[in-house]
């Protein structure tokens, strides 16, 4: 009984002392720092302000290190890993896409800490969940599956914490599962659809039979339903049969019977990651390559590298970014340079999308002046122009998606590649406006900031 | 995509497929009938075999080497393994050596992608076997038509040294009754240490010689050894015949399912295992008793 009258008086005692602080404060801090203390009067969130107290800020990666996606998860995480390091030394091109970028974030300097999610939706929303208690991360990011991203977002919005999507080419993650709290960098398949289409009827024609093979997630389903779609109805391509795996599959032996028995003249190879080198690899085995033309409309980094050039020649892709835009574009020129010198090869898209979705979120938080989730959402809505590897591209307030061209490339013969990473070529770089469906025609329902 | 030419192609296809379940799944059954041990370790061992093929046949550049190669390392693992540890969990629970082998799977999976990185590794199907057969009624490739006569020739040696030899004769009464034959004077901790070293031969050799159809990464292992599980419990427990009509089974289904729709292979494929359980709890040529 004692106990809890002492708790009934003591909220009213915080109250006193709570004010009374505040009165102490206000007179003692210089003008300087009073806008910081603005700061205080939003009641805390997610894990603001506890995560921005220190001198270093941290952003929590679940990525796939092991497992059907690792090879293209690495890459991503060196894109994630160079952007860190250009944001804490206050890099040139990062200051290109952020320009009130100086050093740091806020004056943070930023430190990754890294989860293998196996691209298991399972897996990365664990790990985030403990870099959320462990150490307050301000930012999430990874996923090279939309399966990942879609888990993601979900635990973005509940847990409040922003998320930035790694790979993610499901129509969903900023479609039907779309939150406020979650952003997208990448292209997908409705952008990939409406990109590569026009060029695979302008190339083979129109009345095909095409077969597809799809992933039986997310990301293939929508990949495949966008792609599919656009090709029946603008050039009278007709799907004759649509082969769904699961993921990591290593035996496509069935499939590809089906394939071969199909009476298909395209083959569009939705698997990703090792799914696609195998079922790739296999389906030349069976001669279900170079029989029929190979389309890959969602672009594998390193496919062709473990494919060979033999069998990616001449296939249309489509993509996020190309190295060989450095040609084009002065900032891929610096980003691949960069990139090179501290890796060792060529950025793939992975890699680029990555450091272009840290980029975006230091301009957001910069223009924010505060890492208080909400204001940085804001920012990010109000899409500024930016500048990137693939020209100036601003995010979609409606959907949190980047609006950014896509980039059809067409592989190389072997005699023809100047070096040997020089595979692909690009042949159009897809403006992204007009690619995009209508911000609600996937369902997309932000939620609340708060 | 019904039509009698797939339906041909792919009742083939599952004879391919199921041929090689058949050879990784006598080796787990041969282990686990003979010494109780339901080894969870075999998936490791498998892909264990595909990269010491690998080793091989990039030293070599020969496919004969790595097929060797696969084959007698995994012997000499195996034998190893239960002379180190495995032999310690005859008599403890079966709880203790699933814990054990299954922590032996992990460190095996883990070393392979310390040294060789996650990506994976592509070892050449031979000269001889590479390209396509133009079978008639479909195209197959050469190498997978190979791998169909190369596990039958390796199931039957198999089945040579299980019912033809004396070691076979104490291995298949070890299965019946392991007591017994002890008390009949047969030394069957020397036996035990042989079939493990000729299960984990069987899984090496499937390893490699699976290589180029599927290339190696260092989960190959899992997901076979999903599969192969599926195989022993369909077959029975114990039973070699059974493995190989259990793998056989297998296979179609994966095919003719796929046929109708891919998305359900692998359902239809843990569909028809719970109906044996239902129907034959043993497996089909599994006895009661055995364990």
């Amino acid at each position: 009984m004692k106990q809890h009258g002492r708790y009934r008086f003591s909220p009213v005692r915080r109250e006193l002392v709570r004010a009374g602080f505040g009165l102490a404060g206000g007179l003692i801090l210089p003008a300087g720092l009073a806008a910081r203390a603005f700061g205080a009067e939003h009641p805390p969130i997610g894990t603001w302000p506890a995560g921005v107290q220190g001198k270093e800020v941290f952003i929590g990666v679940a990525v796939p290190r092991t497992g059907t996606y690792a090879e293209q998860g690495e890459d991503e995480l060196k894109g994630w890993q160079l952007a860190v390091e250009h944001l804490n030394s206050g890099h040139e091109l990062m200051r290109k896409i952020s320009p009130k970028t100086k050093k740091g974030v806020q004056g943070k300097q930023l430190k990754l800490v890294v989860a293998d999610s196996a691209a298991k939706p399972n897996d990365a929303v664990q790990a985030e969940q403990r870099f959320i208690t462990e150490n307050k991360v301000i930012l999430m990011t990874g996923s090279t599956s939309s399966a990942v991203a879609v888990a993601m977002n979900k635990l973005a919005q509940r847990e409040k914490v922003l998320y930035t999507a790694g790979i993610s080419g499901s129509n969903d993650t900023t479609g039907k599962d779309c939150v406020r709290y979650g952003f997208r960098q990448n292209f997908y398949g409705e952008t990939a659809a409406n990109a590569i289409g026009p060029v695979l009827l302008k190339a083979y024609g129109k009345n095909k039979k095409m077969a597809f093979m799809t992933p039986d997630y997310t990301y293939g389903h929508t990949v495949t339903k966008s792609t599919s779609e656009y090709l029946k109805e603008h050039g009278g391509w007709e799907m004759v049969t649509n082969q769904v795996s699961p993921l990591g599959a290593t035996d496509y032996s069935s499939y590809l019977t089906n394939i071969a028995n199909s009476g298909a003249e395209i083959l569009l190879n939705v698997n990703w990651g090792r799914d696609a080198v195998l079922s790739t690899q296999q389906a030349k085995q069976f001669g279900v390559i170079p029989k029929m033309k190979l389309v890959i409309p969602y672009q594998i980094p390193f496919l062709a590298k473990n494919i060979g050039a033999e069998l990616s020649q001449g296939v249309y892709a489509a993509t996020d970014f190309w190295w060989t835009l450095e040609d084009k574009y002065p900032l891929a020129k610096m980003f691949v340079d960069a990139f090179r010198e501290k890796h060792g090869y060529y950025p793939e898209w992975g890699a680029e999308n990555a450091y272009m979705s840290f980029a975006m979120w230091a301009d957001a938080v910069e223009h924010a002046g505060s890492f208080y989730p909400p204001d940085v959402i804001k920012s990010y809505e109000e899409g500024r122009k930016l500048q990137s590897m693939v020209g100036e591209v601003y995010v979609r307030k409606e959907d949190h998606q980047l609006v950014r061209p896509v980039v059809i490339v067409r592989g190389k013969a072997p005699k023809a590649m100047r070096n040997k990473e020089d595979f692909w070529e690009v042949t159009e770089v897809v403006p992204g406006a007009p690619l995009m469906q209508k911000p609600d025609a996937f369902g997309c329902h932000l939620g609340e900031y708060t | 995509m019904l039509s009698w030419a797939n339906f041909g192609s792919q009742l083939f296809n599952g004879l391919a497929l199921g041929a090689l379940l058949a050879l990784i799944a006598s080796g787990l059954t041969i282990i686990y009938g003979t010494l109780g041990v339901l080894n969870l370790a075999h998936g490791a061992m498998f892909m264990l075999g595909g990269y010491a093929g690998y080793v091989a046949w990039q030293a070599s550049g020969s496919f004969l080497a790595a097929v060797a190669a696969g084959t007698l390392a995994l012997g000499v693992l195996g034998i190893v393994m239960e002379r180190l540890i495995v032999r310690y969990f005859y008599a403890r629970p079966h709880e203790d050596q699933l814990l054990v082998t299954f922590g032996l799977s992990i460190v095996f999976v883990e070393a392979v992608r310390w040294y060789f990185s996650s990506d994976s590794k592509t070892v050449q199907a031979p000269a001889l076997f590479q390209g396509i057969t133009n079978m008639g009624f479909m195209f197959y490739p050469t190498y997978r038509l190979a791998v169909v006569g190369i596990c039958a020739v390796a199931l039957l040696v198999l089945f040579l040294v299980l019912y033809r030899t004396r070691l076979g004769m104490i291995v298949r009464a070890g299965i019946e009754d392991a007591v017994m034959v002890d008390s009949l004077g047969i030394n069957v901790d020397r036996v035990f240490m042989v079939v493990f070293g000729i299960g984990a031969m069987a899984a090496g050799f499937a390893g490699i010689i699976n290589a180029p159809i599927v290339s190696l990464a260092p989960e190959v292992g899992e997901q076979i050894l999903v599969q192969t599980f599926v195989v022993v419990v369909i077959g029975g427990v114990g039973s070699f015949p059974g493995a190989v009509i259990g793998g056989l089974i297998a296979g179609e289904i994966i095919s003719l399912t796929s046929m109708v729709n891919p998305g359900y292979a692998y359902v239809m494929l843990f569909a028809a295992m719970a109906l044996v359980l239902m129907v034959r709890p043993h497996g089909l040529l599994g006895k009661p008793g055995r364990e």
